[in-house]
């Protein structure tokens, strides 16, 4: 089974996000930078499958040279190679031109199913797995939490709002994977693991290399552009109910409070 | 001139679900400022002697494509009659919910358009002309505006329970129009479809939501947050400790990785306040924070703070909430 994983490189979850002098990106030179934990679900799940059927798995990533680290991260968990676009033209454009890009890439190698974060945790657009698999004309199944396939097939489980859905998928297909470190719980990459993944295949491409014209992307090609950041509404400064009031007080001055101040019960 | 507004509703179990109303109400705001036409698309199964609903929300003309083969979202089928639909409505702009399948939609759409996508936006404006969204990125920690280029139209999803819904007018009616799109053959299926049935608030349409962290030690704790939320009426949700812990299901976990939530009031019950925590419920209106430790970062995004073994402050405050709301019946 081929498979191929997509994926981003984001800050950490744990990271202080601050606005650049731009006004429309964020810095980024104090930033530690990780496998966007959505794509790493992915990349569990396909190893699993892996695992089960044989074959390998490709990793595909676009961006700086600061993402061969998540891609190594990656190749140290288990992958078998990996193609980065880099290539500048792209960070001026918009998602749909580095998806447009990216499908080359996936063409190339000759996928039966597609693994991707459902959505990234940076800036969470949750749109390039459903822009791929249209690219590609094959059905996308979208914020998996479960996974199977007997390898003709690939049945997930997701969740919708006050419910569940079951669907399914003849191959080749998209997966794109939305649950929690709990249901995925990825593999740490093993010491073997990290010395191997130094001399596993990693491709840089650039547009040309993919067949192609970088005039076709970029800021020129973009149909929606980031044109300001803007740091979260301060919050006024709250209050800690009295500590002087024994328990009953504190309960029924926060039952006060939620009534009569804020009106929000 | 701009020609039309359109927006995508949802509908489910024979009716539709109440983010279509926020986002026609949204419509119509972006309309109005655009002196445009405010159009609709519904499609599913059973769904035109519903689609005049919409008039009251300020909806004037409504597209249906009804056919038993859309009774559940899937994406194939329903980008292929959607797309078909906006080509006949010609819109200038494009609004969209940002739920679970709003979300799948939009972003094959923008792929088969060509089109730019603002996803899980929560305020559009209309600034001389000029379509602009904002929504948060990473999880709320920052915001970003975008624009969309000359020529191209603007599609945008809204997060659900924040756009205002207009006072709706039922003598409003809008016209209906039956459109036959051929539903494409699909490569994928729903196999079922398993609706929580125990009438459990789903989070991210919460009006009140109680979450639990570290701090409440075990499963069989949470009994007492439930109890709570019945009273309330809120849901339940849980830090991504205690989700890691095993005591709560995934689809409780509120933060960065999990659910952003944006209730009228969060409480937040023995959670110290990582910032991946943080960032996914501090846009919540009200905060509540209850913790034994003064020092825990989640006091400073409290608008209220509770310093107190949580285990002996829930049941006083549930006892607490009992009485008022027995003064309230």
């Amino acid at each position: 089974m081929n498979i191929v994983v997509m994926l981003k490189q984001t800050p950490d979850t744990e990271s202080v996000i601050r606005i650049a002098s731009n006004g429309k990106s964020i810095v980024a030179d104090d930033l530690k930078w990780i496998i966007n934990p959505y794509d790493e679900f992915a990349l569990e799940a396909a190893l699993r499958l892996k695992e089960k059927h044989g074959g390998k798995v490709s990793i595909v990533s676009y961006g700086p040279q600061r993402v061969v680290e998540a891609i190594r991260t990656a190749l140290a968990m288990g992958a078998d190679d990996a193609v980065l676009i880099d290539d500048p033209v792209l960070a001026e454009g918009d998602l749909l031109g580095a998806v447009k890009a990216m499908s080359a890439a996936v063409k190339e190698l000759n996928p039966d199913i597609i693994c991707s974060g459902a959505r990234a945790v940076d800036y969470d657009q949750a749109q390039r797995g459903a822009m791929m698999a249209e690219f590609l004309g094959w059905p996308h199944l979208a914020l998996a939490v479960s996974l199977e396939s007997d390898g003709t097939k690939v049945t997930i489980k997701r969740p919708i709002e006050g419910g569940n859905v079951t669907l399914e998928a003849s191959l080749p297909a998209l997966v794109t994977f939305g649950g929690s470190h709990s249901i995925w719980n990825p593999r740490y990459a093993s010491l073997p693991g990290i010395m191997k993944a130094k001399k596993k295949p990693l491709a840089m491409k650039s547009l040309t290399d993919l067949g192609l014209n970088p005039a076709e992307f970029g800021g020129n090609s973009a149909k929606i552009l980031i044109t300001a950041l803007e740091p979260p509404p301060q919050r006024p400064a709250g209050r800690i109910l009295n500590g002087d009031l024994e328990l009953e007080g504190k309960a029924s001055e926060l039952v006060r409070a939620l009534h009569e101040e804020a009106r929000v019960i | 001139m701009p020609k039309s507004v359109c927006v995508i509703t949802e509908f489910r179990e024979g009716k539709f679900r109440r983010v279509s109303f926020e986002v026609a109400s949204e419509g119509r705001r972006i309309a109005d400022a655009l002196g445009a036409h405010l159009c609709a698309i519904v499609i599913g199964s059973g769904v035109t002697e519903k689609a005049s609903e919409l008039g009251a929300y300020g909806v004037e003309t409504v597209y249906v494509t009804d056919d038993p083969a859309l009774e559940h979202y899937l994406t194939e089928t329903y980008v292929t009659v959607t797309a078909a639909i906006i080509k006949e409505c010609d819109p200038a702009v494009v609004i969209l919910p940002a739920s679970v399948n709003g979300k799948d939609l939009g972003a094959r759409l923008a792929a088969r358009l060509e089109v730019g996508l603002a996803q899980d936006c929560v305020e559009v404006i209309c600034d001389k002309g000029t379509i602009k969204a904002k929504w948060p990125i990473f999880a709320g920690k920052c915001f970003a505006w975008s624009e969309w280029t000359e020529g191209t139209i603007p599609f945008i999803s809204c997060r659900p329970n924040v756009m205002d819904c207009l006072m709706p007018d039922e003598t409003k009616k809008p016209s209906v129009e039956v459109i036959k799109v051929p539903i494409p053959e699909a490569r994928s299926r729903v196999q079922r479809v398993d609706l929580d049935t125990s009438g459990k608030i789903e989070l991210t349409e919460a009006n009140i939501i109680i979450s639990g962290g570290r701090g409440m030690k075990d499963a069989s704790n949470y009994a007492m947050l439930e109890e709570l939320a019945a009273l309330l009426g809120a849901a339940v949700g849980a830090s991504r400790a205690a989700v890691d812990s095993g005591w709560r299901p995934h689809s409780d976990q509120v933060g960065q990785t999990g659910k952003v939530v944006n209730p009228n009031l969060y409480i937040a019950v023995g959670i110290s306040g990582a910032i991946q925590h943080l960032a996914g419920m501090g846009s919540s209106k009200f905060i509540v924070a209850v913790n034994k430790d003064s020092d825990a970062p989640i006091f400073s995004k409290a608008d209220y703070g509770v310093v107190a073994d949580l285990f002996q402050f829930v049941p006083a405050f549930t006892e607490e909430v009992r009485k008022y709301k027995a003064t309230c019946s």
